[in-house]
């Protein structure tokens, strides 16, 4: 799905280079502002989280899906990998419409002509803004917004770089560069022109735990959230990791003693 | 299997079943009191180490199949879903990934220590050239286990990759084009191409390991080489398998499995592209189509060469000329210690694949960074040096090389009567 | 891997070692054997479906629903009092299975009507015959309850065995009221 946008993308960015053919418009390394999970014991910050997912629903969701994330993942209930709580995941997937099974009369419509719908359990996934690709990129002037489900594991330079994209519009363009009709200047994507419009904005969202909703702030925060969504395991896997590699110093150093005193006999 | 068994069942059933299926014996004789010379150093590690990867890629495969979708449709769903609900889904899929990274890094350093210590030659040239077989369908079981996330690099490569076979058009018209569709099922790669990989990738494993039990078997018939290359000549020269060189090769996997661990728990992802989170789209290629480190050599191979079957013909010898190598290297002295020639060409050979792994992650046009020199004539000189070193440079060596004087056994040289100091606890 | 190597100077120690080794290795397998067997465990995807709502105020009394829950059908049925009344007028002692057969309460647990409900007008099973696994048909049979269609076992209106081959009654799943009107199974 990214693709087709990719490839819309480097459309562009072929016509534009006969536009822009003296400018090198390749991209600016990402900015790294530091993250609270960078580290080997370094987890994910529980209040970024939340916040970040209030940026992802409030603004993101409107043209990003996120459909490999499940509402039951929120929740970190049952040894679950969230960060809200069972009632609050649940609560969170009720606020969702989802489709609906056909009901008795095998309709799947209502009398308007409207699909079905019933509010989201914990075991459905973030339903998609758009019904399907054509929808998409007939609301986006024929961008398709990509499903931001492991984004971050998809672009080289991962949460830096989609950071960096969020916090990297309002810059003028250096002279002779010529900014594409419905498109942004972001020097930090490839080519330049950018079909995704500048998502943030100052005060955007009201963080409930009294954050000041800064551009920086909200994009670090969503960058954050989507961090987890790409990978909600990571917090075990560096768990389980340290407890391993302490076995496993541990019985190198049994074996290296026991490997010794053996071939201690054979001078 | 050489020489006769030293095995004496001890209980009445041992008795009992090894007149009916010796296997305990067979087990005494090839992981007990085996003879293994005495002057093994870490580089001998490796077939152990392989054989444990061999392992934990069958083992974390099965598990993994458990739950992964064999369809255009689900595959990259099915993957994602292990990584998020499969119970350990995440550990299982890192280990079985990362896996065959480990899994090739051990099996490049077993092939250059043979390449190195002369462990070819005869006696063990069928042993060798097992061996090629094995790595040849490592390769295979890699490819196809690539493609299986379904991402975009995993659709890419499979259609490059199959797409080398379309090049036999060039000799006979149609047949190529005839072949491709054979792989595919289909006039492109496509669901009926995933599921007959799939179905691939899960047997060749098996057909590995029945070529690691051959391996093994040729192993034991004229024992291990050693660093010295030279023949045992009696007990003196060796000591029993176990316990000396299962205690050295645990210690030394486990070195290897720390390695491992680091990168499956803490840089899961430093080895793959992101572009193969990016579910399969067959509209469009990604800019940059690169295959694991592991094949990047060979990847350069193919991309120096302009002409297109005659590219595939230069990547699929430079696998083919392997088979060769115990009747291509002419000389009578196994270990390149005492090849003071053939030891430098050696390390050239080295820093060849390595320079062409590097050369096989960029463009063919691309230009030494900071520098403008076009890498493109590094390439061609670096493929071209592979082939001199096992078609010209083994050959003449044994002509013209003069040896240094070998020690007269193994256990003179390791007591410090011999011509070299060669202390193996101490390695 | 322990070594039987004996020399003159500690023995014991030269033998810890070795057993240490071996031991760590044992262990160091065993906990690598853990997620290999663990995966095969029902996943976070399926256990989300572990529970399953019910909105109950569209049944009407003398009709029976059927829900999926965890891959099986549960029986929501509104009782008319008159099945109520059948029900509660059976003996105890007349029952084949006199156990309640009831998640929601001990295994030992009468079959009383009383026993087999929460609230009386809803009866809530779990739609398999305790016979071979068949799914029974409602409203049918001698009893009034349910009826295998596969080997003639035979319910009444609390969904306890009166006849036929199944050995003991419907099961009751466990479930919970969460406002008069709504359950949740699970």
């Amino acid at each position: 799905m990214r693709f087709s946008r990719l490839a819309l993308a480097l459309g562009f960015s072929l016509a534009a280079s006969a536009a822009n053919a003296a400018l090198d418009t390749s991209p600016l390394p990402p900015k790294k502002p530091g993250w609270s999970f960078d580290g080997p014991l370094d987890m994910y910050d529980r209040a970024s989280l939340q916040r970040g997912f209030q940026v992802y629903k409030e603004v993101c969701s409107t043209c990003h899906s996120l459909n490999r994330v499940a509402f039951a993942a929120l929740s970190s209930d049952n040894g679950g990998y969230g960060f809200f709580t069972g009632p609050q995941a649940k609560a969170i997937a009720a606020g969702y419409k989802v489709p609906a099974d056909p009901n008795d009369k095998g309709e799947t419509t209502d009398e308007k002509g409207q699909p079905l719908m019933r509010p989201g359990i914990t075991a459905d996934h973030f339903p998609p803004p758009f019904p399907n690709e054509q929808a998409a990129r007939a609301s986006n002037a024929g961008a398709l917004p990509p499903d931001l489900s492991v984004i971050v594991k998809a672009r080289a330079g991962g949460p830096d770089y989609v950071y960096s994209i969020l916090t990297g519009f309002h810059q003028k363009p250096p002279a002779g560069f010529t900014v594409l009709p419905n498109k942004y200047y972001n020097p930090y994507f490839n080519g330049w022109n950018i079909s995704m419009p500048p998502p943030l904005a100052p005060n955007q969202v009201t963080f409930s735990d009294g954050t000041k909703a800064t551009v920086d702030q909200m994009a670090h925060d969503v960058v954050t959230f989507l961090s987890w969504a790409a990978e909600p395991t990571m917090e075990d896997r560096k768990r389980i990791g340290f407890g391993v590699m302490l076995f496993l110093l541990a019985f190198a150093g049994i074996l290296y003693l026991s490997y010794r005193r053996i071939w201690a006999d054979i001078h | 299997m050489a020489g006769h068994s030293t095995y004496v069942p001890k209980t009445r059933f041992a008795k009992w079943l090894d007149s009916r299926l010796p296997i305990l014996r067979l087990a005494n004789d090839t992981m007990t009191t085996f003879p293994t010379p005495r002057n093994l150093n870490v580089w001998y590690s490796f077939g152990g180490i392989l054989t444990f990867m061999l392992g934990i890629q069958i083992v974390t495969g099965i598990v993994l199949a458990m739950h992964y979708v064999p369809s255009a449709d689900k595959a990259f769903d099915s993957v994602e879903n292990i990584m998020r609900d499969v119970n350990y889904g995440w550990l299982l899929r890192y280990l079985h990934s990362n896996g065959a990274s480990f899994f090739f890094l051990a099996v490049y350093l077993h092939i250059f220590r043979g390449l190195y210590y002369g462990s070819y030659k005869a006696p063990r040239e069928i042993l060798w050239i097992i061996g090629v077989l094995i790595y040849v369908l490592m390769i295979a079981t890699a490819f196809l286990g690539y493609t299986l996330p379904w991402g975009q690099m995993s659709f890419w490569a499979a259609t490059v990759i199959t797409n080398l076979f379309s090049s036999i058009d060039q000799v006979l018209p149609g047949a190529g084009t005839h072949i491709t569709q054979w792989l595919w099922g289909g006039f492109a790669v496509g669901d009926p191409t995933l599921n007959r990989f799939f179905s691939l990738h899960y047997l060749l494993p098996f057909v590995i390991a029945g070529l690691v039990v051959l391996h093994i078997w040729a192993l034991h018939v004229p024992g291990n080489n050693n660093p010295l290359g030279i023949d045992v000549k009696g007990p003196q020269d060796t000591v029993p398998f176990h316990p000396y060189y299962t205690v050295k090769d645990a210690f030394y996997l486990c070195l290897f499995v720390i390695l491992y661990a680091i990168v499956v728990f803490y840089l899961p992802n430093s080895l793959v592209e992101p572009d193969n989170y990016v579910p399969a789209n067959p509209l469009v290629t990604p800019p940059e189509i690169v295959p694991e480190w592991y094949l990047l050599p060979f990847y350069a191979m193919l991309r120096s060469i302009p002409q297109k079957l005659f590219g595939v013909i230069v990547l699929f010898g430079a696998l083919a000329v392997l088979v060769f190598v115990p009747w291509l290297d002419t000389s009578r002295v196994r270990s390149m210690r005492f090849r003071p020639l053939a030891k430098q060409f050696f390390w050239a050979l080295v820093v060849d694949c390595l320079l062409l792994g590097y050369l096989g992650a960029h463009r063919p046009d691309a230009v030494f960074p900071g520098t403008g020199i076009p890498m493109l004539p590094f390439a061609r000189l670096g493929t071209a040096y592979y082939y001199a070193y096992f078609l010209l440079i083994l050959p003449l060596l044994g002509i013209f090389e003069t040896p240094k004087p070998l020690p007269a056994t193994i256990a003179t040289s390791v007591t410090g009567h011999g011509v070299e100091q060669v202390n193996a606890p101490a390695e | 891997m322990s070594v039987a190597t004996t020399t003159a100077d500690e023995p014991t120690r030269r033998d810890f070692i070795h057993i240490a080794a071996a031991s760590a290795g044992g262990v160091g397998l065993a906990a690598l054997a853990w997620p290999i067997i663990d995966q095969m465990n029902p996943s976070a995807s399926v256990l989300a479906l572990s529970s399953v709502e019910f909105d109950l105020s569209p049944v009407q009394a003398g009709q029976q629903v059927t829900v999926m829950w965890r891959g099986k059908p549960v029986f929501v049925r509104r009782r008319t009092p008159k099945e109520i009344a059948e029900a509660r007028a059976v003996p105890l002692a007349s029952l084949p299975d006199q156990l309640a057969r009831n998640a929601n309460l001990p295994d030992s647990a009468q079959a009383t009507d009383q026993d087999r409900t929460i609230k009386p007008e809803w009866l809530i099973l779990v739609g398999i015959c305790t016979h071979l696994g068949c799914i029974p048909l409602d409203h049918q049979g001698d009893f009034g309850g349910y009826l295998c269609p596969c080997h003639g076992s035979q319910y009444d209106t609390a969904g306890r065995i009166r006849r036929g081959p199944a050995p003991e009654n419907l099961y009751v799943p466990p479930y919970s009221f969460l406002s008069p009107t709504r359950i949740k199974i699970g």
